[in-house]
């Protein structure tokens, strides 16, 4: 017999039999939860439980995941059905098998048969079922109508809504989770599908390309835009110096795509993995986090200072704003607020920017003949480097953002066997990073790498605990003060967009008390992102990579970004200060307000 | 989906936005905000949910589910006349598909259209519950039981 902690406010329990097992569980498991405590895996499609992030999507509605409840004459939905006191219950007797199986078959009967050229093949929850299932043959296919919809392609995401289940995870996370809204259920019946408003691209919607979509769809209907044929092209060029950047949150999740424990780090062996594809730099996008503190660590205890002093222009709370998922929400949503956020660029641009300057200077060549690629777990960064004001005469900072899918995909077709392949080191100089540039993978590090900074410039003193194990966690919305030598600093941090509402609404009403906000779109930061390897619904994976975010750190020599010597030899040799009038230029940028106006005739 | 792009002047935006007052912004209102947008102005157009969608702070892809759903909100202006014919079990069996053909040739219009000149739409719907008169056509609000294709003249010449 076993206890569920599910509900520990009513300690009512109840017994009951699953399988001729009896077991007691606290009242209101459902008898999914229930049958998993006995070691009971009744198979589910459209619902999704990531537990430690309080995010569940059960809309009842494929009908996988039936059951036999004895006296009751319908078959049950086990995921959305409380256990009830002395209810027995049958998981796979005939009849729950036959139904299973015609649900299957009546859902693959409007779905395209095209598993051998889908992205989603091998990694697809509908392949997986089918394959579970058994099924053999769909009666009907012969003749029976599918129901088709107008492909979409954004700057990040691809609809194609043929393959959608209406599982409703991707409205759920859009609407429930993000608040963004882009996305809802259209239409009735057959025809019924989700879609922006009006069934417009996606680039006309407030979607902010933050991908959350694309990770909990359990099929094809939502994929990334692939530019890997493009990296291709670029290292096939001999005229292009091709240089490769990797954020932080690439390397404790790309092991997971050749199978790969959750949280293995494979900094080493990516980095072999890089070369071995021919990128002729490899550099880390973690250095440019480092850069990111020193102008955004600046900013803030400018801002600060100048607040302390009784400036009432000062603006607080600063906003980080590495996060372009983010950069959209609020160009879209509180374009009022528009100069409440840094004005760093995020460490993937400020890598373009100081790439195709600095370090086309160093090796002298033509901004023109560099070509910077960046792998991220992040999907709007493709959107992002295609921003009109991230390029120089036409040329774009960075060219080309690839996901940790695409390039697990890339190593695979190019045969690299990179679990065999030995560790090896980034290039340099921009491949140098300090601790606190690690941490930005996750929530809470990017604020983190800033207080260590901060803290030290702002009193003059030296850490005594550089970990601020006060500023992590997975909760979706944390705060903490932190003692600068006697002033109180308060620190918001929230992940998810729709977290991170709440706290732009008090800023906007003028109850924040925050003087730093870190946000990031994705939940549980950046590895949670849209081009994470899929976590299908187990979110035990992101805590995984989270905490191998932090071993990382804790492994560096040099954990503060201000200690990063490459850095301070940028300065030096090239920026002069943190926000000097070149760093300004190169560095930092501007927002726009992207909110819908209604057009009124006059 | 044929989109009409449509001009919102100011007076109409303030009807909007006072339908949506009047029902205390409440997000769980859209409905009824809805039904009454459509009896002002004959149909729901992209222009009117978008202003719905900020009277009631409801994201308006939100809106344009709620629309789409429910086959009474229209996108479309329905006609002076517009004509509904039932295709409910009883209507159907008792050969509603050829009456529907019939109004399709007669007029030149799909299900969904609306004649050149506005004059009559074209719809079809489920059970009105007059399944005694089957099949049963409603033009407007006057109901014809125990239609047949042959009728199906007469009854356009009534509106003419």
């Amino acid at each position: 017999m076993q206890y569920l902690s599910d509900n520990q406010n009513s300690m009512e329990t109840i017994k009951l039999t699953i399988d001729n097992k009896e077991i007691e569980v606290p009242k209101g498991t459902t008898i999914l939860k229930a049958a998993k405590e006995l070691g009971i895996d009744i198979p589910t499609l459209c619902y999704m439980h990531l537990e430690d992030m309080n995010i569940e999507n059960k809309p009842a509605g494929c009908r996988i995941c039936v059951a036999e409840v004895e006296g009751r004459r319908n078959l049950a939905p086990s995921c959305s059905t409380n256990c009830e006191e002395r209810m027995v219950v049958k998981t796979h007797t005939t009849r729950v098998l036959n139904a299973r199986r015609t649900v299957m078959e009546f859902i693959l009967s409007d779905h395209p048969k095209d598993c051998l050229i889908c992205a989603k093949s091998g990694n697809c929850e509908l392949q997986s079922m089918a394959h579970r299932l058994g099924i053999r043959e769909i009666p009907g296919s012969e003749y029976a109508e599918m129901s088709t919809y107008r492909e979409d392609t954004s700057p990040s995401i691809i609809r194609d809504l043929d393959k959608c289940i209406m599982c409703r995870r991707c409205e759920m996370m859009c609407n429930e989770v993000q608040t963004v809204g882009a996305l809802s259920a259209i239409n009735r019946g057959f025809m019924a599908t989700v879609a922006p408003a009006f069934e417009q691209n996606l680039e006309h919607s407030t979607c902010t390309y933050c991908g959350q979509c694309v990770a909990v769809c359990p099929t094809g209907a939502l994929t990334e835009v692939n530019h890997v044929p493009n990296v291709l092209r670029a290292l096939a060029d001999s005229t292009k110096t091709v240089i490769v950047q990797t954020a932080p949150a690439v390397r404790v999740a790309l092991g997971e795509e050749f199978g790969l424990a959750p949280g293995t780090l494979v900094t080493g062996k990516m980095t072999a993995a890089l070369r071995a594809l021919g990128f002729d730099y490899v550099f880390d996008t973690d250095f440019a986090a480092d850069l990111t503190i020193m102008e955004e660590g600046t900013e803030l205890l400018d801002r600060l200072s100048r607040h302390l002093k009784g400036d009432t222009t000062a603006r607080l709370p600063i906003l980080t704003s590495c996060c372009p998922g983010w950069v959209n929400f609020f160009e879209y949503y509180f374009p009022d607020l528009k100069d409440v956020p840094s004005t760093a660029k995020s460490p993937q641009q400020m890598f373009g920017a100081i790439a195709k300057s600095y370090f086309a200077e160093k090796i002298g060549i033509n901004r023109k003949d560099l070509v910077v690629i960046s792998i991220m777990p992040c999907l709007a960064k493709k959107y992002e480097c295609q921003r009109d004001e991230f390029s120089v005469d036409g040329n774009p900072d960075v060219d080309y953002s690839i996901s940790t899918r695409e390039l697990a995909s890339f190593i695979k077709q190019a045969n690299i066997d990179i679990k065999n392949l030995h560790d090896e080191e980034f290039d340099s100089p921009l491949g140098e990073s300090t601790g606190a540039g690690v941490i930005f993978g996750t929530t809470g590090g990017v604020i983190e790498a800033a207080c260590r900074t901060a803290y030290e410039l702002y009193t003059g003193k030296k850490l005594e605990r550089i970990d601020f194990t006060e500023l992590r966690g997975m909760e979706g919305v944390r705060e903490t003060t932190l003692d600068f030598n006697g002033t109180p600093i308060n620190i918001g941090i929230a992940h998810g967009l729709g977290n991170a509402r709440k706290l732009l609404n008090d800023v906007r009403s003028g109850k924040s008390k925050y003087h730093a906000i870190e946000v990031m779109a994705c939940p549980g930061g950046c590895i949670g992102g849209g081009g994470q390897p899929l976590h299908h619904g187990n979110s035990e994976i992101i805590k995984a990579r989270a905490a191998a975010i932090y071993a990382e750190d804790k492994n560096k020599p040099l954990r503060k970004s201000h200690e990063n010597p490459f850095i301070i030899k940028l300065y030096e040799e090239f920026l002069g200060k943190p926000n000097s009038e070149k760093a300004h230029h190169l560095l930092h940028t501007q927002y726009f307000d992207k909110k819908k106006k209604i057009i009124i005739k006059h | 989906m044929s989109h009409i792009k449509i001009d919102l002047r100011k007076e109409d935006v303030d009807f909007i936005k006072g339908v949506c007052a009047s029902y205390n912004n409440d997000t769980q209102e859209l409905i009824n905000v809805l039904h009454s947008c459509q009896e002002h102005f004959g149909y729901l157009p992209a222009e009117v949910q978008e202003v719905v969608s900020e009277g009631l702070n409801v994201p308006v892809a939100k809106v344009y589910g709620v629309v789409t759903f429910y086959s009474f909100f229209t996108m479309t202006p329905k006609g002076k006349h517009p004509i509904s014919i039932c295709l409910g079990t009883a209507c159907y069996v008792r050969g509603a598909e050829k009456v529907l053909d019939e109004f399709k040739k007669e007029l030149g219009i799909q299900v969904g259209e609306s004649t050149q000149d506005n004059k009559f739409s074209l719809s079809s719907l489920r059970c009105v519950g007059a399944c005694g008169l089957a099949p049963v056509v409603l033009v407007g609000d006057k109901t014809y039981g125990r239609v047949a294709p042959d009728d199906v003249k007469g009854i356009l010449k009534e509106y003419e």
